[in-house]
């Protein structure tokens, strides 16, 4: 049987359909989550995909991180549930302090959205297990506050732990500190990611197909759980 | 040294999308104090001593041409220590 | 204040009323009584001067545009056509498409961000009002020169809402143009369209029919925003010294779009809704009495009931007011208990404000008093209908007089500069720092985006159907022959499409002009639809809908005449679509079509500050067969793109570009042939295997094919000259950044 990954829709979430067919393509199946249950539904991981969730007024994601599903998903997180975040995922994230740092406005103070090149750094997590340490992959970048910040002290506990899962290469997409692009929990189950893994999965439509390996990796670690 | 500091609103008959945001979120959360909620901007200008008139018109005019967008904005400007 | 009645207009038929405030003329205002027996009411007089507005009632142009109808070339495609809020196609495989293009530059002039935004917003909802899921945007953009002051204020806040907006909604933004003229100075060019995909069935119109249905207004509440905005803002040139109590500018909020458009697409699927109409220009006037004129007649409304977010607003005021982000729809009273589920589940304010009746009247009422009681077809639809004087102006006898002398580089330095400066120059430069503010990857089914020769988005996953849409103009073409510019503007929307192996099936159009009170400007305008019609005609390509702009101009100078003209075609299959750029080394690059001397409104003339004599003539007949060689060569062709703006000298540098791949091009008269931008040509890359193939098409489609040279190395070279592509890639991509700097 094919494990099942929620895909969260928030009110101004528009990544979601993009996320549910990543998982799919990946041999996953994907199960919609709404924001305003608590009802995890038994999947199995849950990715918390792109958009403006709640318009993103206020702060990016802070308001999301209120969402009845986000208590659930909080509380299993901690206890290793499989979380990937993307974008305004990765905001939530960070608003809900399953990540450290936050997500500020990008360095050229525009919306970007580009193919951006970006290095794999740490494979041990649920969801990067499937690529090589240090591949160079590409993906979209598209958004208008990207710029991964946090103080000193985290940033040396992020970098000494190995827990920056990739760094953007070639070109500062935002001004994010150490070129950030993603980063996991010290467990390894959660990981945020500012580029969209999601639309690169068939060349058709996308830069590349190396997004789909975010997926295929933890539908490959859930098997072996 | 003193601080001059323009506060930036959207006028009132504008739409605040992200003040209606913040208001309906409250409930959310518990908090029902709220009968409505607008948002705007801070800018705190550091100037070196106390401001001078000719300062002020300056941040005035600042204020119009750069800090707010008249159409659809008011401003405010105080001085803080 | 004393509430205007319509007893009390009866019992005080003498109070003096602001009509001319309002913009009514005074035999418009006479009218207005004539049909009502009566004064008009406040109320009233605010619905029919807002609906009688140049933008509303399209007062000035309608003589001209019923030629659309009796033109229309016979068409199955056409499932829904003019009249409607868009459009509707269809594409095969019970997919119906609409798409529709309007302009929002008045409101952009004056608040850029805002503008552009709910320009953006508007045509969204025209889609979404149809009962399609919006799928994809695109913005053609036209400003005053690139470093002009007005422009720098403008373009940046415009580009930010365009994207701000559309970002939010998750629409991909695949395409669109930004062009720059002096004559935009002050009078920038915002058009903003949509597309968007259902299945036949799901269909939905602009009628309110069945007394006993009731009338739904959901979405944003209504606050003050832009009132008087379409009258006053989209029918008369500024007034700057004149303050209004309230806002004109009306502020988007893209997220409460979002929410409404899921909240749409759900009561559309459960199939809860008689008819629907947006709230746009002209709000609930338009709305309410568009809805029940379309529909049996009868409307009773209790204005009182609308929900508003500022509670100080006269009952005038709400029925004119534009707040964003609103729809109206007409429900079965068994229905209406669903459907107020569904916009609570999607946190969208949502409240029955009237029914439809059997009567022949749209009744509105406040607070249980009567203060709107009229044939609702004589607000929507029996304006005033001006033929307008039409001259043809005095600057086209003078601008064919002219003899056009601009230099034309002769040796290999001079080839090359001429190269870097047009590659540079602000209307040929990389576009890319405005587009990569867009979100053109959003909803997964993008095949094609800008810079493409047009956007492509698949619409079914299984069996890879899909649509490409692209929008072109030559408004300076247009500016020396009207008739002919909007033809050639017609044909190279149409090759943009064919290029990329879609077939051209539907026309749709947004007709810039400056003000039709000046004969000259109504000439240009008449000889453009009259152009447009016959193309179309010709071309057996409907005209799906269309929007008209009038009064862009600043001071007494109008801008060129810009008639943008979108197509949309269809590709069978997505994953066989053809790049513009150049996919391998050592494969054959052949010129389609035939190059001619004629400069006039080139780039390159343009840039010696000249724009010529004569527009090239349009050769339908061979677009056509270009357009079939086309689709029938695109097996062979490895990329293929269309020859415009810029001429031969763009399209080379934008092909190796695009993929870092060079070329060495051998030219006669290379001047010419570089930089004349003689319509129908396009430049392809095929293998040498396929040489057959293409010198067979040539044969079958009467039209000359060139091989000019072959693929490959790190330099472009034509002829002598040699250009490495870093040199030129890094002229062609610094202009926009530079001038944001």
């Amino acid at each position: 049987m094919a494990f099942r990954i929620g895909v969260v829709t928030f009110p101004g979430s528009l990544d979601d359909f993009d996320a549910a067919r990543a998982v799919e393509m990946a041999g996953g199946t994907a199960g919609p989550l709404f924001h305003a249950s608590d009802d995890l539904k038994e999947v199995d991981a849950v990715v918390l995909p792109g958009g403006f969730s709640y318009g993103d007024y206020l702060r990016c994601g802070a308001i999301a991180r209120f969402a009845p599903i986000m208590e659930s998903i909080i509380v299993a997180a901690e206890h290793g549930f499989p979380v990937l975040g993307i974008c305004n995922g990765f905001q939530v994230l960070c608003e809900s302090h399953l990540l450290p740092g936050a997500l500020t406005r990008n360095q050229g103070l525009h919306f970007l959205c580009r193919d951006q090149k970006l290095k794999i750094e740490n494979t041990k997590t649920i969801w990067t297990s499937g690529f090589t340490e240090g591949q160079e992959i590409v993906i979209p970048l598209k958004n208008g506050e990207g710029s991964f910040q946090c103080d000193d002290e985290t940033l040396d506990m992020l970098e000494s732990q190995g827990r920056v899962i990739a760094r953007y290469v070639d070109f500062d997409p935002n001004g994010s500190r150490n070129l950030i692009a993603g980063i996991t929990n010290a467990r390894g189950n959660v990981v945020g990611l500012m580029p969209h893994p999601e639309h690169a999965i068939e060349s058709l439509t996308g830069p590349s197909e190396d997004g789909l390996i975010f997926f295929t990796s933890a539908l490959q670690q859930l098997v072996g759980r | 040294m003193a601080t001059i500091v323009v506060e930036v609103m959207l006028k009132p008959e504008i739409l605040d999308p992200q003040g209606q945001a913040v208001a309906s979120a409250l409930p959310r959360l518990g908090f029902n104090f709220a009968k409505a909620v607008r948002q705007g901007k801070r800018f705190e200008i550091e100037i070196d001593g106390e401001p001078t008139p000719a300062q002020i018109a300056q941040v005035e005019d600042a204020a119009h041409k750069l800090l707010s967008n008249p159409v659809i904005e008011t401003y405010v400007i105080k001085v803080e220590k | 204040m004393k509430l205007d009645t319509v007893a009390n207009a009866t019992a005080n038929p003498d109070t003096p009323q602001p009509w001319v405030e309002l913009g009514l003329k005074e035999d418009e205002y006479a009218r207005i009584k004539s049909i009502l027996g009566r004064r008009p009411t406040a109320s009233e007089l605010a619905m029919y001067s807002v609906m009688w507005s140049e933008h509303c009632s399209y007062k000035s142009s309608k003589v001209h545009l019923k030629q659309f109808g009796e033109k229309a070339p016979k068409s199955d495609a056409l499932l829904v056509g003019i009249g409607e809020n868009a459009g509707v196609v269809d594409i095969g495989q019970n997919y119906a498409v609409t798409f529709k293009v309007e302009s929002h530059n008045h409101p952009s002039f004056v608040e850029p961000y805002q503008g552009a935004a709910t320009g953006v917003g508007g045509i969204v909802r025209d889609i979404l009002t149809m009962g399609a899921r919006p799928i994809a945007v695109m913005d053609p953009l036209r400003f005053g020169l690139a470093d002009a002051p007005d422009t720098r204020r403008v373009l940046p806040g415009i580009v930010a809402g365009v994207g701000g907006y559309g970002n939010c909604l998750g629409l991909p933004n695949i395409g669109g143009e930004i062009v720059f003229d002096e004559t935009y100075a002050g009078n920038p060019l915002v058009n903003a369209l949509c597309v968007g995909v259902m299945k036949h069935e799901d269909i939905k119109l602009a009628k309110a029919h069945g007394a006993g249905n009731l009338v739904v207004l959901f979405g944003a509440k209504t606050g003050g925003d832009g009132i008087g905005g379409v009258s006053v803002l989209a029918s008369e040139t500024f007034n700057e010294a004149k303050p209004t109590k309230r806002p004109s500018v009306q502020v988007g909020d893209p997220f409460a779009e979002k929410v409404l458009i899921e909240c749409c697409l759900e009561i559309f699927k459960a199939d809860l809704v008689v008819g629907i109409q947006d709230l746009g220009g002209a709000g609930l006037s338009c709305a309410t009495s568009e809805l029940a004129s379309a529909g049996s007649g009868g409307m009773e409304i209790q204005l009182d009931k609308v929900p508003l977010r500022d509670p100080s607003l006269s009952p005038e005021e709400i029925l004119m007011s534009e707040s964003q982000e609103r729809m109206c729809a007409i429900v079965e009273p068994s229905k209406v208990k669903q459907f107020l589920a569904i916009c609570k589940k999607w946190d969208v304010t949502a409240t029955v404000i009237g029914e439809v009746t059997s009567g022949e009247r749209l009744h509105i009422s406040f607070n249980g008093e009567l203060i709107v009681d009229v044939p609702p077809r004589t607000v929507a639809h029996d304006g005033p209908v001006y033929n307008r004087p039409i001259e043809k102006p005095a600057y086209i006898a003078e601008r064919q007089a002219v003899t056009i002398n601009i230099p034309m580089p002769t040796s290999s330095t001079e080839v090359k500069a001429a190269i870097l400066k047009l590659i540079a120059a602000p209307n040929i430069a990389d576009k890319s720092w405005v587009t990569s503010q867009y979100d053109k990857y959003v909803q997964g089914n993008s095949v094609l985006a800008q810079p493409e020769d047009s956007g492509m988005i698949r619409i079914d996953a299984e069996t890879n159907l899909g649509v490409a849409v692209s929008t072109d103009a030559n408004a300076r073409w247009s500016y020396l022959d009207p008739y002919e510019g909007v033809k050639l503007a017609l044909a190279e929307s149409m090759r943009n499409i064919a290029t990329t192996g879609a077939k051209p099936l539907a026309v749709t159009n947004c007709l810039n002009f400056g003000s039709p009170e000046d004969p000259g400007v109504m000439w240009q305008f008449a000889e453009t639809v009259r152009g447009l019609a016959d193309a179309c005609l010709e071309l057996g390509l409907p005209v799906t809908g269309g929007n008209v702009s009038f009064y862009n101009q600043t001071g007494s100078v109008a801008i060129l005449p810009t008639p943008v003209i979108g197509v949309l075609g269809v590709i069978q299959d997505v994953r066989k679509r053809t790049k513009m750029g150049f996919e391998k080394a050592g494969q054959d690059i052949y010129l389609i079509g035939a190059v001619d001397s004629n400069m006039s409104g080139s780039e390159w003339a343009y840039l010696h500050g000249e724009i010529g004599n004569h527009a090239p003539k349009s050769d339908l007949a061979m677009e056509a067969r270009l357009v079939e060689l086309l689709l029938e060569g695109q097996p062979i062709f490895e990329s293929a793109h269309d020859v415009s703006n810029g001429g031969l000298a763009a399209t080379l540098a934008e092909s190796a570009l695009k993929n870092n791949i060079g070329a060495k091009v051998e030219l006669e008269n290379v001047a010419v042939a570089l930089f004349s931008e003689t319509p129908g040509r396009v430049v392809v890359s095929i293998n040498e295997s396929s040489t057959n193939s293409i010198i067979a098409l040539a044969g079958k489609y009467q039209i000359p094919v060139t091989k000019i040279g072959m693929t490959g190395g790190s330099e472009l070279i034509i002829n002598e000259t040699h250009i490495s592509l870093t040199e030129l890639s890094k002229a062609h991509t610094e202009t926009f950044p530079k001038l944001s700097g």
